[in-house]
């Protein structure tokens, strides 16, 4: 189903941003790797409903063990991982993240650039839009022998959030997670330097809407799943409310407006893609084992991604949301009660129907993660909903987030070929 | 005489324990005109809907009662099986006589069938129910406290009547006394479990999830008076065992009467909680709905759905195995439930430390085939058997 000519003929070069982006990266965890020695603290958390630029107000350093045990599976550790976690008790059938955290530990702890991590000095339990976290730092709780704080963070059941819930994650913030981060940093919260870093969020938060909203272009400059988690994301949770990350964002927005101007597409594992024959919408995490392998799968067919929910579990800031300085705590409790897997599946729905008609989309794929209930319970229903409501059709993969047993490519690639070409046909029939 | 009313009371309790399509509820809308709401595992504040004159109905899935026709495609094969039997009892209008389903925060799972449902039967109530992680009074039981006075705001704009301290405070006292009986079951089974078997037990407990409380209330007394008397329950030498895990999707039956027949007395259990969920008496002095929200944040059983504040999973298992007298625990969950399996390695831990004796196996609510739990079960009560006569 490849035509040649829609291959990728452009060497594969590497934008600016995505160079500095791992220069970035490759500090932050030298930083961590380094901590014992100079006495930095770290805090664990998550990626939804992180308190980035709360942590960082304290000048303490976030450390996020998806992003770790994602990182072991692009590294192919994530099998060795998974495997001991198994032989110690841990189910086959729960979250693979959680297992390849636990494996990685067991197996020395070490993080993506091969050194070690620091053993954590409080887990951070932002409980946000997954069951399984709460019991992930149970499990790292027991593992590590450190103090655990819970930040719970109510679910939008009935697509709203309430005064009551603002209130309640708002209280504890106040009362639970500020009082532990300055037992841990030894520093008073420091209400005006919060207000500055969260200033420096809103601003990156316009240049990030910005990039992804380029999407709506022809071509689109930007790959909006694979690319929005390669270069564009993972930027913003670790360092959202830095001066660094402001900087990222104001010039990644540059080279995604040159991209723009000179009516070019996205980059691609195999370089720049010549010519976009399909533009999708992507619903659920991607493979992390096979990264390329998935992302070439669409490349090679001429398909860009133009919006994901996936990139929206640190937030969701393409409706509106903004960092607010003058409402430090509201703000932060808004924003983590924002994220994409704290949304209910209605909400869901609309936000793929909207992104299907803002990014002129000629379909919807969903790649149903198996170790992941919040994303995955409700998106066969999710799909059909979204097929009835905007006409456009919908395709089904199903992989794993980083156990490679799961990750059939033949199959994956066959289901993907066939999605393609009914969506040629049909636009060859209308 | 006292064989036939237990053989009546058995007999009652199986009908409605195996009513999926929920005829009894039915039947009692018709007699009240009144509103019933379902609710999934594991506990909703029962109260609170009795005192407003609603009838709240504990729906736990299809069991091995129905066959999955449309719920298959609702669900992925890597989803435990009871949403997917959920939502084809609501297809098949099995579920029709409910004004409205409540999925309380147990798991990503159940929270998404909460929005499931939502699309699939937008006329219906359906209504996510948080609760709160944090246990401090001020701040999670201010929140829940709002979650019941918008439940109860809800309740009332779909036809129930409006909140009314004194109803509650009425209501309460009601499922005080059924609680208290539920104790005295699980006393009775745990001192002489040959009186009490689990199927038994089990059946009279899911029947109680589709009546009222004072109905289940006197099956339960009549059976107990019935079994009391029965002399002809004899003990026997099987091993005293507690069942960890199956709190949400619940096992078949048959699986339960494997577990006896292969050598076990289950002593203690984790089945249909709601009824347990609570321990003790909710109080009856002061605000009725702050007693509401305090018995949750402070009389709730540990359970795998619940912070572990202290850090000290598997400890609450630890201890009702001493209480029980129980020789080991059979970690028995449901494939691909996240509380329990996640929690299993925690867990395990502790029985560990404890020198407790433990297995553990996985079942899905329409498994069939027990032979290997039956096997594997019978060796470890055998085991148990084995070490209690070497031991002096």
């Amino acid at each position: 189903m490849t035509a040649p000519g829609d291959r990728s003929a452009a060497p594969a070069r590497k934008d600016d941003s995505q160079l500095r982006q791992k220069r970035m990266m490759a500090e932050h965890y030298g930083r961590l790797a380094r901590s014992p020695r100079t006495g930095e603290k770290n805090v664990y958390t998550f990626v939804p409903g992180n308190l980035t630029e709360l942590v960082r107000s304290f000048d303490l350093l976030p450390v996020l063990p998806e992003i770790n045990a994602l990182q072991s599976a692009m590294r192919g550790k994530s099998r060795e991982y998974i495997s001991t976690a198994e032989k110690l008790g841990h189910s086959e059938d729960v979250c693979t993240y959680v297992k390849c955290d636990v494996g990685m530990l067991k197996s020395g702890n070490v993080g993506p650039t091969g050194e070690p991590l620091p053993n954590p000095d409080l887990l951070l339990l932002s409980y946000t839009g997954c069951f399984t976290f709460m019991k992930w730092f149970e499990i790292l709780r027991q593992e590590y022998d450190c103090p655990v704080v819970m930040l719970h963070v109510p679910y939008q059941g009935d697509g709203e959030i309430t005064d009551a819930m603002r209130r309640y994650v708002v209280g504890q913030l106040r009362d639970v997670v500020i009082p532990a981060l300055e037992k841990l940093s030894g520093k008073r919260y420091d209400e005006d330097r919060l207000r500055g870093m969260l200033a420096l969020s809103a601003q990156a938060e316009d240049d990030l809407v910005w990039v992804l909203k380029s999407a709506a272009h022809r071509p689109s400059p930007i790959d909006a799943y694979f690319g929005g988690v390669y270069y564009i994301g993972p930027m913003f949770t670790a360092f959202r409310g830095t001066p660094e990350a402001a900087d990222y964002y104001r010039a990644l927005r540059r080279e995604v407006q040159e991209r723009i101007d000179q009516g070019r597409g996205p980059v691609t594992p195999d370089g720049e893609m010549s010519a976009e024959r399909f533009r999708v919408v992507v619903e659920g995490p991607p493979n992390w084992t096979h990264f390329r392998e998935f992302w070439k799968m669409f490349a090679d067919e001429g398909a860009v991604v133009v919006a994901s929910t996936y990139t929206k579990v640190g937030g969701v800031f393409d409706f509106g949301f903004r960092h607010d300085p003058s409402r430090p705590l509201e703000t932060l409790a808004e924003y983590c009660m924002g994220c994409y897997t704290n949304l209910h599946l209605p909400g869901r729905v609309e936000m793929l129907c909207r992104y299907l008609e803002d990014y002129s989309a000629d379909g919807l794929l969903v790649n149903s993660i198996k170790s992941c209930n919040s994303f995955s319970a409700g998106q066969l229903r999710i799909l059909r909903e979204v097929e009835r409501r905007t006409g456009r059709p919908a395709g089904f993969i199903e992989s794993d987030l980083v156990d490679p047993r799961y990750f059939s490519a033949a199959n994956i690639k066959n289901r993907l070929e066939s999605y393609f070409q009914m969506l040629a046909h049909r636009r060859g029939a209308a | 005489m006292s064989a036939e009313r237990l053989r009546g009371v058995l007999e009652q309790a199986e009908r409605l324990a195996r009513d999926t399509s929920l005829q009894a509820v039915r039947s009692w809308k018709e007699r009240t005109a009144g509103l019933a709401v379902g609710f999934m595992p594991i506990y909703v504040p029962r109260e609170l809907l009795h005192s407003q004159g609603v009838l709240p109905v504990g729906v736990i899935g299809g069991g091995d009662e129905i066959e999955i026709i449309r719920g298959d495609a609702y669900y992925q094969s890597y989803i435990c099986h009871i949403p997917r039997s959920t939502i084809e009892l609501g297809l098949d209008g099995s579920l029709d006589c409910l004004d409205g389903m409540i999925f309380p925060a147990i798991c990503d799972v159940i929270r998404n069938l909460s929005g499931v449902w939502k699309l699939e039967f937008p006329d219906k109530l359906s209504r996510y129910l948080d609760v709160p992680q944090n246990f401090d009074p001020a701040i999670g039981g201010r929140f829940y406290r709002d979650e019941l006075e918008s439940l109860s705001r809800d309740l009332t704009a779909r036809g129930a009547g409006p909140y009314d301290p004194r109803a509650l405070r009425s209501s309460i006292e009601i499922y005080n006394a059924q609680r208290r009986l539920v104790e005295d079951l699980y006393a009775l089974r745990r001192d002489e479990p040959w009186k009490v078997p689990t199927t038994e037990l089990y059946t009279l407990l899911r029947a109680g999830l589709v009546v009222p409380p004072e109905e289940l209330s006197e099956m339960l007394r009549d059976y107990l008076s019935a079994v009391h008397e029965d002399a002809a329950r004899k003990p026997m030498d099987q091993a005293r065992v507690v069942l960890i895990g199956s709190f949400c999707e619940q096992p078949p039956l048959g699986l339960i009467k494997t577990l006896e027949r292969s050598g076990c007395y289950i002593v203690d259990d984790d089945l249909v909680q709601v009824h347990r969920f609570v321990r003790g008496d909710v109080a009856l002095e002061g605000d009725p709905l702050d007693n509401l929200v305090g018995a949750f944040l402070a009389q709730a059983v540990d359970s795998p759905t619940r912070y572990a504040a202290a850090g000290d999973n598997g400890r609450a298992t630890v201890e009702r195995v001493r209480r029980s007298g129980a020789e080991g625990v059979l970690f028995c969950a449901p494939s691909f439930c996240d509380p329990a399996l996640l929690d299993q390695p925690m867990a395990v831990r502790a029985m560990e430390r404890a020198g407790i004796p433990w297995t553990a196996f996985k079942y899905s609510e329409n498994g069939g085939q027990f032979q290997v739990i039956r096997e594997q079960a019978g060796t470890f009560a055998d085991s148990i058997k084995l070490w209690s006569e070497a031991s002096p």
